[in-house]
């Protein structure tokens, strides 16, 4: 099989440096000591000035999660993580006076510029808005997070005009504090897990968005998140918040520079979506996954989940997930509201020595509430990947319905591909359809493409985007075009 | 020796006495792996669904070598008398887990032996380090069927029967059966149980198919209302051997059918089938871990669940795909009809694949009667009850189709039968 032998040659040839984005920017960084007490909490605190009550929230959810443990229920294994070895807090030295674009240290926005990815209109980023009729896409407001501070957060006006609240979380604490308290930590309870435990404690920054009644969003928001400082773990609190009739659409999305030892990133993402809302939340997940040894690399621990709160509410997760050397991500879906809906469509590419444990659950609670799960999982090289999933429909879930899809594609035979669903029904009137296929790229779909006169490594691309149509179509466009691109790099050199 | 009793705590505690009495290295050794676990609770993933907790409500004393002989009697021809065809077949009885001689009908194409005393010798599958409830069993284990079948002969159909009676007192009967097919050998196992008053039947079976072998294998369980029934089944099948299995669960307080299934050649094939309807406050358990340990092998196995009143159906199914399974045909399929608002069913289908060119999949589906089929019965004059009774029949029987031998088809099909006219009367 000359397919193979190319396969195995090319995946030889894979050698270390096929990791784009890997640098490092030199910026001053403030850094707390190494190590996780309730010092450390505390002084995070401090630095960010925050209210007595947060504090306590902190030291609340610090105190829990010393009497936690780590799940190890995942299908990843990694060597223990000590996390008394890190620093919990990192800032980019801070300038004095009021940021403005131009006070923006030139490294940064050199990063950026190497990312060369959504953040790419400088226009866009300089805040220089296109006349209107010009603009060949709907704007997009960044919020840029640079290790664990906001920077500069853009078209912060246009949003203000519509109401819309969109800042830095530490921003938002000082500035609208009831909206934070309220519901900071009600849909990811402070001990919900240990590392949902571990975010509350020592969270740094993220992003804060509120949407007020019957406003549609006027433009999709955006927030690129980098992980910087050596050995910093970087602990994001994201918080959206979408009242009666509001829209909005998140796109997150992640690159990291390379580097040697594992660094740990335990992001807490809590979505509340009331009557009518609509929430869509759109991530590009591609940080170092490691080399091809599995040396280095970050743990990507991450809790998200999104509360349908009132009726006919919707939250909708599409990820696309090619980066970190661990996964352990489930974006969930509470729907409580009746009629409410929940979405998940799923991209996840492991390659080398990646192990990636991601799906969702979806609870149902309401009448009449929907749910989709798509989840395409691709496995190359030596890595692991696994699709996790529970449906759960509710004593009062009456005309619930879901329908669950998750299609495993492996390319190799040293990878493993898994699917583990769990479905519990304890309503009569529910309707659950699961379905789960694994296979490898059809031998006939290959020769079909190489007899047209594609390469081998086209030809899989190609079968490879097609696999996850259903998928990328969901994405933003700004999000579709990259993802389409990081799916064919991350496959690199693992198919002849 | 009371250090023992002390270590046990939970459903354990049920059986302190009897442990602390065990003799031999063997049992020693399998208390010990006991001690160190305990019986899984909930946080064991294998067991997520499924609660032990009945198990501590009373303690379960040995059998007495004394049973009730006409209620024994009764019970053995309630179940033969279900259909003509099973009335003259071979059968092994065993009446609270010790062979009886006078009830068996001994079959002549297998040679059946039987575990004695001291004689426990088959450990190579069911290790009582991987499953507390096969350490358990290798602890109290009284007696077994030992079914060997040689090379080449076909040895028609035989009967397994196990009957539990219990009086007053709560009994528990851990029985080790085991059954080898030669090369090429043939063999249509049914296993029945059946039995009254409170008791734990906690039955460990290890099936060896060997190259180009065929065993059909049916288990009817339908023990008594007050039964606790958890059944470990290991199979392993040589190249181009056959375990064709069903199992239909319609008794017990809470029943668990866990198979642990192993393809050990290529060509090797495996049908892991099952349904189980249930009602009232009965919770039954399906579970089974298919392993493919070589290439171009083949499994299949559809589950469906029936479930009425405050009755909870649990379906664990794993597929698991190592890395030499190359070529590899895998399907699953578990299916649920919840008739009550009550009714609950919990499903892990699940998919573990190390190989990269195989075939798999796996579905699941829940839902209530289809209310077009319904509304279509209904506008052709069919009153709803009986609508709905030829709906269920009709979704249970589509799963019994699959049992491949015959007369075990047309006997599930009978018992079925009468369970849901004593359902009918009852409404």
């Amino acid at each position: 099989m000359p397919a193979v032998t190319e396969t195995r040659e090319a995946v030889e040839k894979l050698g270390q440096s096929t990791y784009k984005w890997g640098f490092e920017t030199d910026i001053q960084m403030d850094l707390a000591p190494k190590g996780l007490n309730e010092d450390i909490v505390r002084l995070i605190s401090a630095r960010k000035n925050e209210p007595e009550w947060l504090l306590e929230w902190r030291l609340t959810a610090f105190r829990k999660w010393q009497s936690m443990k780590e799940p190890t229920w995942a299908k990843v294994s990694y060597p223990p993580i000590d996390y008394q070895d890190a620093h919990y807090y990192a800032a980019p030295r801070k300038k004095e006076g009021p940021k403005s674009l131009d006070e923006v240290d030139p490294e940064l926005l050199k990063t950026y510029e190497k990312l060369g990815i959504p953040l790419h209109e400088q226009a866009l980023l300089a805040g220089v808005e296109l006349p209107e009729g010009e603009t060949a896409r709907p704007p997009v407001a960044v919020d840029a997070v640079f290790d664990s501070v906001s920077v500069v957060t853009t078209f912060r006006k246009t949003l203000e005009e519509a109401g819309v609240i969109f800042c830095p979380i530490s921003e938002a604490v000082q500035e609208h504090p009831e909206l934070v308290r309220k519901y900071l930590g009600s849909v990811v309870p402070v001990a919900d897990n240990f590392y949902a435990a571990l975010n509350s404690a020592v969270f740094t920054d993220g992003s804060f968005v509120y949407v007020p009644k019957g406003v549609r969003c006027p433009m999709e928001l955006s927030t690129y998140f980098r992980i910087n400082a050596r050995n910093t773990g970087q602990f994001e609190r994201t918080l959206i918040v979408v009242e009666d009739g509001a829209s909005v659409s998140y796109l997150e999305g992640c690159t990291a520079p390379m580097r040697d030892e594992n660094q740990l990133h335990a992001a807490v993402v809590e979505l509340v979506a009331m009557e009518d809302a609509s929430i869509k939340y759109s991530t590009v997940q591609n940080w170092y996954p490691g080399d091809s040894e599995g040396r280095g690399g970050i743990y990507n621990f991450v809790t998200k989940r999104g509360a349908c709160r009132g009726a006919r509410s919707k939250i909708s997760w599409t990820q696309v997930e090619t980066g970190s050397a661990i996964t352990w991500k489930y974006p969930s879906c509470i729907l409580q509201g009746d009629g409410s809906v929940g979405e998940f469509y799923s991209v996840a590419v492991t390659n080398n020595c990646q192990q990636a444990d991601t799906g969702t659950k979806m609870i149902h609670i309401g009448r009449n509430t929907r749910s989709t799960i798509i989840a395409k999982t691709i496995s190359a090289g030596r890595s692991d990947s696994t699709y996790r999933g529970l449906v759960r429909v509710q004593p009062k879930a009456s005309g619930a319905r879901n329908f669950t899809q998750c299609d495993s594609l492996l390319i190799g035979d040293e990878c493993g591909a898994h699917t583990v669903p769990y479905i519990e029904s304890r309503n009569m009137a529910a309707r659950i359809e699961h379905e789960a296929t694994t296979s490898k790229i059809s031998e006939d779909q290959l020769f079909y493409c190489r007899q047209r006169g594609l390469s081998e490594e086209d030809a899989v691309g190609l079968i490879v985007n097609g696999f996850c149509r259903d998928v990328l179509k969901e994405l933003p466009m700004e999000f579709a075009v990259e993802a389409q691109k990081l799916l064919q790099i991350s496959l690199e050199g693992s198919v002849g | 020796m009371n250090a023992i009793s002390k270590d046990m705590s939970g459903p354990l505690s049920s059986f302190a006495q009897r442990l602390n009495d065990v003799e031999g290295a063997e049992r020693q050794a399998a208390i010990g792996a006991l001690l160190r676990t305990g019986l899984p609770d909930r946080h064991v993933e294998a067991w997520k669904y499924t609660s032990l907790r009945p198990l501590s409500a009373q303690e379960f004393q040995a059998p007495p070598a004394q049973y009730d002989a006409a209620q024994a009697k009764s019970l053995l021809d309630n179940l033969l008398s279900q259909h003509d065809a099973v009335q003259a077949l071979p059968r092994i009885v065993f009446v609270n887990g010790r062979f009886v001689k006078d009830l068996s009908l001994l079959p002549e194409g297998v040679d059946v032996s039987f575990f004695s005393q001291n004689s426990l010798t088959s450990d190579v599958q069911a290790s009582p380090d991987r499953d507390p409830l096969v350490a358990l069993n290798t602890a109290l284990v009284d007696d077994g069927a030992i079914l060997h079948v040689a090379k080449g002969a076909d040895a028609g159909r035989v009967l397994l029967i196990s009957l539990g009676v219990a009086g007053d007192t709560a009994i528990s009967f851990h029985p080790r059966h085991s059954v080898v097919l030669e090369e090429g050998a043939h063999l249509a196992l049914l296993s029945l149980s059946a039995g009254v008053g409170p008791y734990f039947h906690n039955p460990v079976t290890e099936v060896t198919v060997g190259e180009s072998a065929k065993l059909y294998h049916t288990t009817l369980q339908t023990e008594g209302p007050q039964a606790i029934a958890l059944a470990t089944t290991y199979v392993q099948v040589a190249g181009h051997g056959v375990y064709n299995s069903f199992a239909l669960g319609l008794g017990s307080l809470l029943s668990r059918h866990e198979v642990h299934a192993r393809l050990n050649a290529p060509h090797a094939q495996l049908h892991v089938n099952g349904a189980q309807n249930l009602a009232e406050h009965q919770v039954g358990d399906i579970t089974s871990v298919i392993t493919h340990a070589a290439s171009d092998c083949i499994s299949r196995q559809t589950v469906r669940n029936v479930l009425d009143g405050h009755a909870r159906g649990v379906f664990q199914g794993k597929v698991l795909v190592e890395q030499v399974a190359q070529k590899t045909d895998g399907y699953q399929m578990n299916q649920a009809l919840l008739l009550s608002e009550n009714a609950e069913i919990d499903a892990k289908p699940e998919l573990e694949i190390y190989a990269d060119d195989v075939r798999c999949s796996h579905g699941a589906t829940v839902g209530a009667l289809d209310d077009d089929q319904l509304f279509y019965m209904r506008s052709r004059g069919v009153p709803e009850a009986q609508a709905r009774h030829i709906l269920i029949a009709a979704f249970l029987d589509e799963a019994l189709s699959l049992i491949e031998d015959e007369t075990a088809q047309e006997y599930c099909r009978a018992m079925l039968a009468i369970r849901f006219s004593a359902e009918r009367k009852a409404a």
